[in-house]
């Protein structure tokens, strides 16, 4: 829900391409970039300790997590297996993939729908509406996830993972938004010679829009699978049965059981921790392209 | 995009296939449209009357006419979590956007490098905001965490940032601080489209670094500014994930105080919500919170009119 393509007011056909690494500026003095990469390497490790510490720390026996370096000594991989054995994890994991599936694949085909729908059909009222799709996006969760919850309470919903992923089936404003921009670089004459040939409108989307804007699909795909796999508040307020929970979710079952809850076994805490990022860091390495291009497209004014 | 030339308010009676293409149009936008009443209008409006009423969801809603607003208007919690909320807002913006805008400009200048750079400020961003408070509070513990570890090898006393009320948010905005990636990345973008010549004209001018990052680079990218700065402020006063898992497990040993001293608003209203079932005055915090941050974007966008260049027309 603090992902940052909740709300944004973004304006431009945003290129695809990854952006091209700019040579050092000419005349740029060799010890300032020195410098400069001196600064940065000083960044880098200082946003890298955490990880390096966490990986660490769960792979050392329960008295040591908290000891001086970094390494991994002594070795106690068996946190793993105890973290494994003691909660559902295969089933949580299974549940957030499942969960993130759908809630992916069902925003990114209803958005393309709706994004075509504002793209291509011209009619009355077509900015006011299109302005209100926009202002959706400033709207806080938290305005809306009391009747929302209401709602999936009264359709007899709650405790099952529906209301997780359903809501996208509606579209998303900051996706359709996203994916309209990328329709309306199509060139129209593309449209029109199908019209001509006797393509149906949903020919039209499906076999001429949809393939061609793919980048910006898998874009809304990445992100969305991402938001739905790291978020904890949906889960908490709609589910109530373990075997049912996401990973975040699972999560804190495994903090409250052996974290400050129970028997400060944070080791065991640690290694859930690593379960539970590694498959982020994972879908990173497979879409960085689409992640860092969708978050540049972002912010990108014209 | 330029085939609209009929004017559609004049063609009172629709051809066949004008009225077939309107059919479509409305098929195309209905799944947003539902979506918008059920999920956004609907609740706004319910979430209006509700706070009007007291609901405890197994009992039908009680009529109290403004009776929330008054219970909350002597809420100490209510006051207490706002201010802590605007607090940490107010840190984690201005640093987040500074800090981001500075490791920005050093990717520009480095070339080759920079995918490998930009990953390692990216990875954060992709860390469950469940494991990054899990994480935080270990490395924030006073005695053996990390941070004060390395702040000791500095000759520096770190704080007890986890019990210690008066740093508690400063520990959280560091926390915070972690995650900054996505910025970086928009201003990075932002950067690599300032026109060079821009630079080229200025250092004819004899412009120095700082007035060219002051009157190019700064204008150039105030639209990725503005962006950020609405988008992060938006977000940072719903912060709750982190915060709820740092502070407000079942923990039995909580310390009050910490807790009181993270308390931040949408964690109060989603306890009064679904711990405390209070529906009817959770709707009314939500409400205020509504406002509130209306009220901040408003004055953010009316400010931000005055320094936000926009290259064309606008």
């Amino acid at each position: 829900m603090s992902t940052l393509v909740d709300g944004t007011t973004a304006v431009a056909v945003p290129p695809l391409e990854p952006a091209p690494a700019k040579p050092p500026r000419d005349g740029e003095p060799g010890w300032r970039r020195g410098l400069f990469l001196l600064a940065l390497v000083a960044a880098a490790v200082i946003f890298t300790i955490p990880f390096i510490w966490l990986i660490s720390a769960s792979l050392r026996p329960r008295e040591y997590v908290f000891a001086p370096g970094f390494l991994p000594v002594p070795f106690a991989p068996e946190n793993y297996n105890e973290a494994w054995a003691a909660v559902p994890m295969v089933t949580w994991l299974f549940n957030s993939l499942l969960v993130g599936t759908a809630a992916a694949v069902a925003v990114t085909l209803s958005s393309a729908w709706v994004a075509f729908g504002f793209a291509y059909f011209r009619f009355p009222g077509r900015g006011f509406l299109f302005g209100l799709v926009l202002a959706t996006m400033m709207l806080p969760f938290a305005v809306t996830m009391i009747p929302t919850y209401l709602i999936w309470n009264e359709a007899g919903l709650t405790d099952t993972q529906v209301p997780l992923w359903a809501g996208n089936l509606f579209g998303s404003a900051f996706y359709i938004f996203l994916l309209r921009q990328f329709m309306l670089s199509l060139p129209r004459e593309l449209f029109e010679a199908a019209r001509v040939d006797g393509a149906s409108y949903p020919a039209l989307f499906w076999r001429i829009a949809f393939p061609l804007i793919r980048p910006a699909l898998l874009v809304v795909l990445v992100f969305e699978f991402k938001a739905s796999w790291t978020d904890l508040i949906k889960p908490l307020i709609y589910l109530r049965n373990e075997q049912l929970f996401t990973l975040p979710r699972g999560l804190k079952v495994v903090l409250d059981r052996f974290g400050y809850g129970g028997e400060q076994q944070w080791e065991v805490v640690l290694a859930g921790s690593v379960i539970a990022t590694v498959p982020m860091i994972i879908l990173f390495f497979l879409a960085q392209r689409h992640f860092i291009e969708g978050i540049a497209t972002t912010g990108r004014r014209g | 995009m330029t085939s609209a030339t009929t004017p559609v308010r004049a063609q009172r009676r629709l051809s066949p296939l004008a009225r077939r293409e309107a059919r479509w149009a409305v098929l195309f936008l209905a799944p947003w449209v539902i979506g918008f009443l059920i999920f956004n209008a609907g609740p706004m409006v319910a979430s209006l009357w509700l706070s009007l009423t007291e609901y405890d969801v197994s009992n039908p809603p009680r009529w109290v006419g403004l009776e929330n607003y008054r219970e909350l208007a002597q809420d100490r919690v209510v006051f207490k979590s706002l201010g802590n909320t605007v607090y940490y807002t107010a840190l984690h913006v201005p640093l987040a956007m500074a800090i981001s805008l500075a490791l920005a400009l050093l990717l520009k200048r480095v070339g080759r490098l920079q995918g490998f750079f930009r990953t390692v400020f990216y990875l954060p961003v992709m860390t469950p905001a469940v494991a990054v408070g899990i994480l935080f509070f270990l490395l924030l513990n006073a005695q053996e965490g990390m941070i004060n570890r390395g702040l000791g090898l500095v000759g520096v006393n770190g704080p007890n940032w986890t019990t210690d009320p008066s740093w508690v948010m400063p520990g959280i905005v560091l926390m915070s601080l972690w995650s900054l990636g996505s910025t970086v990345i928009i201003y990075l973008a932002a950067l690599q489209n300032v026109p060079r010549e821009l630079y080229e004209a200025a250092t004819v001018d004899g412009a120095s670094a700082w007035r060219q990052f002051r009157h190019v680079t700064l204008p150039m990218i105030s639209g990725a500014l503005f962006f950020t700065l609405i988008v992060n402020t938006i977000a940072s006063l719903q912060m709750f994930t982190e915060v709820y898992i740092m502070y407000f497990s079942n923990r039995a040993t909580q310390g009050a105080f910490s807790s009181e001293a993270a308390q931040f608003y949408v964690i109060y209203l989603f306890q009064q919500a679904f711990q405390f079932l209070h529906m009817g005055y959770a709707s009314a915090l939500a409400w205020l919170l509504f406002i509130v941050i209306m009220i901040i974007t408003y004055v953010q966008v009316k400010l931000s009119n005055r320094f936000v260049y926009y290259e064309g027309d606008r």
